[in-house]
């Protein structure tokens, strides 16, 4: 091998540029672990924000009604729901309006929802810069989460005018909802680090998160209260993970329930966890391969 | 050493491939496609497109040591496998084999326009792409007028880029990268854009950047901006270091390599694709008294003979002429009959293309050639030939090299107030 140093134009090498302070080393071989991680991730913060808002702004272009949109959405939900369960089915709303009832799981579940798609395609759908320049990859499902909790952020004020308008006060429990929240976030983004990850190699993963996104309105007691779920399968039912989410909202939101069922909050919380501590854990073990495969 | 700002050691990058072996990706698929469509023929469905997995190594045994401040050129066909050790660089791929350090921050001008949101107007752009790039917030604040300014879009900075020229949207992705301050630059054939002189000023800026003392990794096709861009160049072949030198003797290696491979059998090369079933075996250049050529005078009259191990009912070949800088200049088709071309001979090589004249001006030209049948290809070669022209006369006219004014002559004559 030949190590030579280049003649004449060279001369640059002996006045390195001023307050050029000669930068860390970084190693790159295979199946190596990068133990500045945090740190990257630190450093490019700002993509985080950035990315995030370019999905914002770049979402509601060319459309006349904006982000109006959020909230027509959210209105028609409540709607349907509101009719489909309260008035046709009859089901008993434990003492407050249905539609409180309603709007307070819908939260969560439009969350949980929209983050869960947008995480699972944020990987695909940013697949050219992927496939060209490095950041760290972690920043692309976690600015879908944030885009999300910015729709979240609206549609918490749809239900503060919506309190206002049934004149229903909340009381000391609604501090709780920060934790509840943040319970919710970590719930989705572990599942959406999973979907993220697999959707990358494989795009049927596409269609599962689709599929559980359809199927889980249903499953979750979003339209109706969990108390209709007879005592001996609330265990059962609370598998879901976001069964304990939905109650805990409704909890906070309403001035307790009659019979909040405490077990299925401790089994949401420990999903949340297992899926949040795994879906980190498989996507940086995949990051690495993510612009070879997509 | 403690100038050494990167150092591979062995490095390799290995793919399994998963190749369609009927692709669809050629300039040849798309015109036979279109000529279905307006013959309005009725064809056999295409035949089952298989999958094969085959094992490759981008990269093998890659080891090299890069200073600080120096500008070196990675020189190589299209597939040695620069784009993948660029890649390994800057951290978007991970070798399999290997090792590399890198002191500082490693950033690419790969792709420009990487990350560019039609939508968002050049401002918007402006931020969302420093900050993809790694531009802290106040770094891009502190820029944003040199980067309108090099960029020359300061009136359209509210516009959303998608109404922008392709020429202002290339120089202003290109202003935001060159406005970045790496310890490595990497600039992969992004000269090859604009007009000549953002050209010009886009090499200006590269040698400011050099001057400051980075280091520069530069790839292109273009061997003279090579020559006058670097000192040392590193030739790549089949994914291994075949030449690490000063740039002269580096581009002198690949223009050899490249004619040496040009005169052997085709059949040795190892780098092609297709199915196989029927491969070119040998491209001959001769005059019209059969004499084989290795340099023809433009004007004259000239033969492609193409050998093939084998015939088939509907084999047909195609081949494609490029000039020294690798830019196509004219492709031919046999699938494109027409009355004049006489019946398949059994005496004769499979093909035959025979020029009356040729009218292309003086210099080296390279040819790649493939076979298909139907829409299947089954081979397809990198430089089968080296064609060299010669100064000489068509159609009464002398036919001299008009270096950087095109490489085809046309036919033609002058009237004036004589």
């Amino acid at each position: 091998m030949i190590q030579r140093m280049p003649t004449s134009s060279a001369a640059a090498v002996a006045h390195p540029a001023p307050g050029h302070t000669p930068p860390q080393e970084r190693i790159i071989e295979a199946g190596r672990r990068d133990s500045r991680y945090l740190l990257e991730l630190w450093h490019y913060r700002e993509l985080f924000y950035f990315l995030a808002w370019r999905d914002i702004l770049v979402r509601y272009k060319q459309t006349a009604a904006g982000i109006a949109w959020v909230l027509i959405k959210a209105i028609v939900t409540l709607l349907v729901l509101t009719v489909v369960f309260g008035r046709v089915a009859r089901l008993p709303s434990d003492g407050v309006p249905y539609p409180l009832l309603v709007f307070a799981a819908m939260l969560p579940w439009q969350f949980f929802a929209g983050a869960l798609t947008d995480c699972s395609n944020s990987l695909v759908g940013n697949g050219d810069l992927i496939s060209k320049i490095y950041f760290p990859r972690l920043i692309v499902p976690g600015s879908a989460m944030i885009v999300n909790l910015v729709d979240f952020s609206i549609s918490c004020v749809v239900l503060a005018l919506l309190l206002a308008w049934h004149g229903f006060a909340p009381d000391w429990r609604i501090l709780a909802l920060p934790l509840l929240v943040a319970l919710a976030a970590a719930l989705t983004f572990g599942a959406g680090l999973w979907f993220a990850a697999l959707t990358a190699e494989y795009r049927d993963f596409r269609f599962i998160a689709g599929f559980v996104v359809q199927l889980g309105l249903y499953i979750s007691p979003v339209g109706f209260s969990s108390s209709v779920v007879p005592e001996n399968w609330r265990a059962l039912y609370s598998l879901n993970p976001l069964v304990g989410v939905i109650d805990g909202f409704r909890w906070a939101i309403l001035r307790g329930t009659p019979d909040f069922y405490w077990p299925g909050l401790a089994i949401s919380v420990a999903i949340a966890v297992l899926l949040l501590a795994s879906g980190l854990w498989y996507f940086r073990r995949t990051e690495r391969r993510f612009a070879d495969v997509i | 050493m403690p100038d050494v700002v990167l150092n591979a050691e062995g490095l390799g990058k290995h793919y399994l491939l998963r190749h369609r072996i009927a692709g669809y990706d050629t300039l040849r698929e798309k015109i036979s496609e279109n000529l279905r469509r307006l013959t309005a023929a009725r064809r056999p469905p295409p035949g089952p497109r298989e999958a094969a997995l085959e094992e490759f190594w981008a990269l093998r045994d890659v080891s090299m040591q890069i200073r600080q401040g120096e500008v070196v050129a990675l020189i190589g066909r299209n597939g040695a496998g620069k784009s993948t050790l660029l890649k390994i660089i800057s951290r978007i791929t991970e070798p399999t084999a290997g090792r590399l350090r890198i002191r500082g921050r490693a950033a690419s001008l790969l792709e420009v326009g990487t990350g560019f949101h039609p939508e968002l107007t050049g401002r918007e752009n402006i931020f969302l792409n420093g900050a993809i790039l790694g531009m802290p917030k106040t770094e891009i604040r502190a820029k944003f007028d040199q980067i309108v300014a090099f960029a020359e879009v300061a009136q359209f900075l509210d516009t959303p880029v998608k109404r922008y020229s392709s020429g202002m949207y290339v120089r202003l992705a290109f202003s935001i990268a060159a406005h970045l301050e790496p310890d490595i630059l990497i600039v992969d054939e992004v000269l090859a854009v604009g007009d000549a002189p953002f050209q010009k000023k886009c090499l200006e800026r590269m040698s400011e950047v050099a001057a400051m003392g980075r280091t520069i990794l530069f790839v292109s096709h273009n061997l003279g901006l090579v020559r006058s861009m670097c000192r040392r160049g590193i030739l790549l072949e089949n994914g291994r270091i075949v030449c690490d030198d000063l740039v002269e003797v580096t581009v002198a290696r690949y223009l050899e390599g490249l004619e040496a491979v040009a005169s052997s059998n085709l059949l040795e090369r190892p780098q092609r694709r297709g199915t196989g079933r029927v491969r070119l075996s040998r491209l001959d250049i001769r005059d019209t008294n059969h004499a084989i050529k290795s340099s023809v005078e433009a004007g004259q009259a000239l033969q492609f003979v193409f050998h093939t191990t084998g015939r088939l009912p509907a084999l047909t070949c195609s081949f494609t002429i490029y000039d020294s800088v690798g830019q196509a200049i004219t492709c031919f088709d046999s699938a494109l009959q027409c009355d004049p071309d006489p019946a398949n001979n059994a005496d004769v090589p499979p093909f035959v293309c025979e020029l009356g004249e040729l009218f292309l001006t003086p210099g080296r030209y390279r040819i790649n050639a493939a076979l298909y049948c139907q829409d299947e290809l089954l081979d397809h070669v990198e430089s089968a030939a080296i064609l060299d022209v010669d100064p000489g006369v068509a159609r009464a006219r002398p036919v001299v090299a008009t270096p950087g004014y095109g490489s085809v002559f046309m036919p033609h004559r002058w009237m004036g107030p004589c």
